[in-house]
């Protein structure tokens, strides 16, 4: 299998604060990543380490072949490789749920109207939402509006995926429906890390747990190890999780 | 020609003197008539808020400049052409003063949360205790910044008093420069005298702005 | 108190009126229409410019909003003169309402653009947009949509403030009136018709506004936001 995201020893501090303190994992192409963890144990700054949103000071990060790391880094053509969903949604409130989707292929791949619209309605449809296509972002519940996030960055075809604890504004009920389209997603063979709270999920999932602590990756494993932790570290997390 | 020198400029102090007392006047009547013209967008009564509506639009939607020579002329029809020309200013200012402070505190009366009038009335208080012991009191926090920003327009408008009449700062310039005619000294340092007073009343204004934001927050 | 009113001396003068008005509302659009597009420039250097000029926006933005506009239409009228240039007076009006629009535009602008959340620019990024894209498409029109209520309430102003300019003799409708005035001497009337002219053109300056609002922001016309 290729290696499509790669981490090595990566260091990242905010003034004095420690936020990451040697982290290295890799994901290979089609894999499912879930990065687990505390909040301020570093998860959610590694994802967007790795989206170069963030600057790293030691160590190297490697996606699709480019080399995140170095400070001559074209930032646009890494993100026509890797797409990223926030927590917050992040949708543009001016437009609609297709002009948001539409915005990224006519701007960055300059398709005509046409072609754009023809890839937004296809991907709303992979979430479910082919009908609220002409809607504002603030006629859409909470869950929906995460959906067509996901769709806008689908829409650039992206060859990494990255969610960013995507559920953890959403109440229950409406956690599942997003759920719900990142799983169509994986078992569609994309490669996925994701930052999250939903351990049952995780465990259902991922191909691969990462869980962080402190600022170093604690431990990791198949989802399986939520079951059987073996530091203590991860017993206590998991414990209390659920 | 004699070039200007401290004669003129102790004559544009003097104008500026003027300038403060037009504002003051203008603000505080300004201030008092706009009050009740809050009240009155305010009020359960649709003719109140009617004619309160009416007299917010015209003011706004008429240029001062007309205002004041309505009043100027108007004052001479009904018997009053002797008067000085600060009476014309200071009603004219008034008016449109009490125009546009009264459509600003309406908009801080309404910024008062509405569970603020139902907690007060779930009191059983009358709607005037509602109104002095609750709702103003609040309005009248966030109503500070934008009076305060209010202000330097009524001080750049006393500058139109000249039409009228009176001698202000703008007045004060014009009348040099037609004797020197030194048209950008004279209304240069003109100008500056206005942003002397300006300024601060600006920069207070956005002060109180950041604290009142800082303070909701 | 015997005073008759008599509007009927004023009706020769209808067509100088509406010569007038038409002035006016020239003088208006023109100085929006530029008013607007400098504005904006001067509110992207203000809140985006390197930190100069930044600085020089800003100085710029606080003289003119703490000087009346009659001085500033005052320097631009006669400070021309003096440098032994020929002026005309609707061409001094209308760079001395400019120059005052641009900074009220500007600092009404600046605040829209710093009220969009730096996480609608993340995310463009992430889409890959880039600098120019990004600016235009989330940053300058969703903040040009959510302060055009307040730039509309300026530009009335900025109708109505014209009359200033019939200081300087600038044939618009204030002028037109003075001198209207002056001939039939029935001041009283000629600024009641005037002020009417004006109340109803600041409605119409409203309605277009408010049309132009709802054609161009397709949310807020499918939303019912007012304008």
């Amino acid at each position: 299998m290729s290696v499509v995201v790669k981490l090595s020893n990566v260091h990242k501090s905010f003034g004095p604060l420690k936020v990451l303190d040697g982290v290295s994992f890799e994901v290979a192409r089609g894999e499912v990543v879930a990065v687990i963890g505390q909040s301020g144990s570093g998860k959610s700054t590694a994802l967007r380490c790795i989206n170069a949103l963030e600057t790293i000071q030691q160590g190297s990060i490697e996606v699709c072949g480019h080399a995140v790391h170095d400070e001559k880094l074209d930032k646009r053509k890494l993100r026509l490789d890797v797409g990223i969903v926030f927590q917050s949604y992040n949708l543009f409130p001016h437009l609609t749920a297709e002009q948001n989707i539409m915005l990224a292929p006519t701007c960055v791949k300059a398709l005509g109207k046409k072609a754009a619209r023809d890839i937004a309605r296809d991907c709303l449809a992979r979430v479910g939402l082919s009908e609220k296509a002409d809607h504002y972002p603030e006629q859409l519940s909470g869950g929906q509006q995460q959906r067509v996030a996901i769709a806008r960055s689908l829409a650039m075809q992206p060859k990494v995926m990255l969610f960013d604890e995507v559920t953890s504004a959403l109440d229950p009920q409406l956690t599942g429906e997003v759920l719900k389209v990142m799983e169509d997603l994986a078992r569609g063979g994309m490669t996925m890390i994701l930052v999250t709270h939903e351990m049952a999920f995780a465990r259902k999932v991922a191909s691969q747990v990462v869980y962080m602590n402190k600022g170093k990756v604690w431990e990791t494993g198949p989802g399986s190890m939520l079951d059987a932790p073996t530091t203590p570290e991860l017993r206590d997390f998991v414990g209390s999780g659920l | 020609m004699p070039s200007f020198g401290l004669v003129h400029l102790e004559f544009l102090a003097i104008a500026a003197f003027w300038t403060i007392g037009l504002s003051a006047v203008a603000f505080i009547g300004g201030g008092m008539l706009g009050f009740v013209i809050a009240l009155m967008r305010v009020s359960p009564s649709r003719l109140v808020r009617g004619i309160a509506i009416t007299y917010v639009q015209v003011v706004q939607g008429t240029p001062l400049l007309i205002l004041l020579f309505l009043i100027y002329f108007g004052l001479a029809i009904i018997g009053f052409d002797q008067l000085p020309a600060i009476i014309a200013a200071g009603i004219g200012l008034t008016i449109y003063s009490s125009g546009f402070l009264g459509e600003i505190w309406r908009g801080c009366i309404e910024s008062v949360p509405k569970t603020q009038w139902e907690a007060a009335e779930c009191l059983a208080m009358t709607r005037w205790q509602r109104m002095t012991r609750v709702i103003l009191p609040q309005a009248l926090r966030i109503a500070t910044a934008p009076t305060v920003g209010f202000l330097v327009q009524i001080v750049k408008n006393t500058s139109l008093a000249s039409v009228v009449g009176f001698v202000e700062l703008a007045q004060a310039g014009k009348l040099i420069n037609n004797s020197i005619f030194q048209p950008f000294m004279v209304f240069v340092t003109v100008a500056v005298f206005y942003f002397i007073i300006c300024f601060p009343l600006s920069a207070w204004s956005r002060g109180l702005e950041r604290r009142l934001n800082v303070g909701r927050r | 108190m015997t005073y008759q009113f008599d509007f009927s001396s004023l009706l020769p003068y209808w067509q100088q009126f509406a010569e007038g008005l038409w002035l006016t509302l020239q003088l208006s659009a023109i100085s929006t229409v530029l008013g607007f597009v400098g504005g904006a420039l001067c509110a992207i250097a203000r809140a985006d410019g390197p930190p100069w000029l930044q600085r020089v926006v800003g100085a710029y933005v606080e003289v003119i909003r703490n000087t009346p506009l009659l001085v500033q239409v005052f320097l631009v009228y006669f400070g021309i003169a003096s440098l032994g240039l020929m002026v005309d007076a609707n061409l001094a009006a209308v760079i001395a309402l400019v120059v005052n629009v641009v900074a009220y535009t500007c600092e009404i602008m600046r605040a829209g653009i710093e009220s969009v959340h730096k996480a609608q620019v993340e995310a463009a990024e992430c889409l890959g947009l880039n600098r120019r894209q990004t600016y235009w498409h989330v940053v300058l029109r969703p903040a040009i949509e959510r302060v055009y209520p307040a730039l509309v309430s300026q530009y009335v102003l900025l109708m109505l403030a014209s009359s200033i300019t019939s200081q300087i003799s600038a044939e618009e409708l204030t002028a037109v009136a003075n001198r209207i005035q002056s001939d039939t001497f029935r001041a009283f009337e000629t600024y009641i018709v005037v002020g009417l002219l004006y109340l109803a053109l600041s409605f119409v300056v409203r309605w277009a506004f408010w049309g132009f609002g709802m054609l161009v922001f397709t949310r807020r016309r499918k939303l019912g936001t007012a304008l």
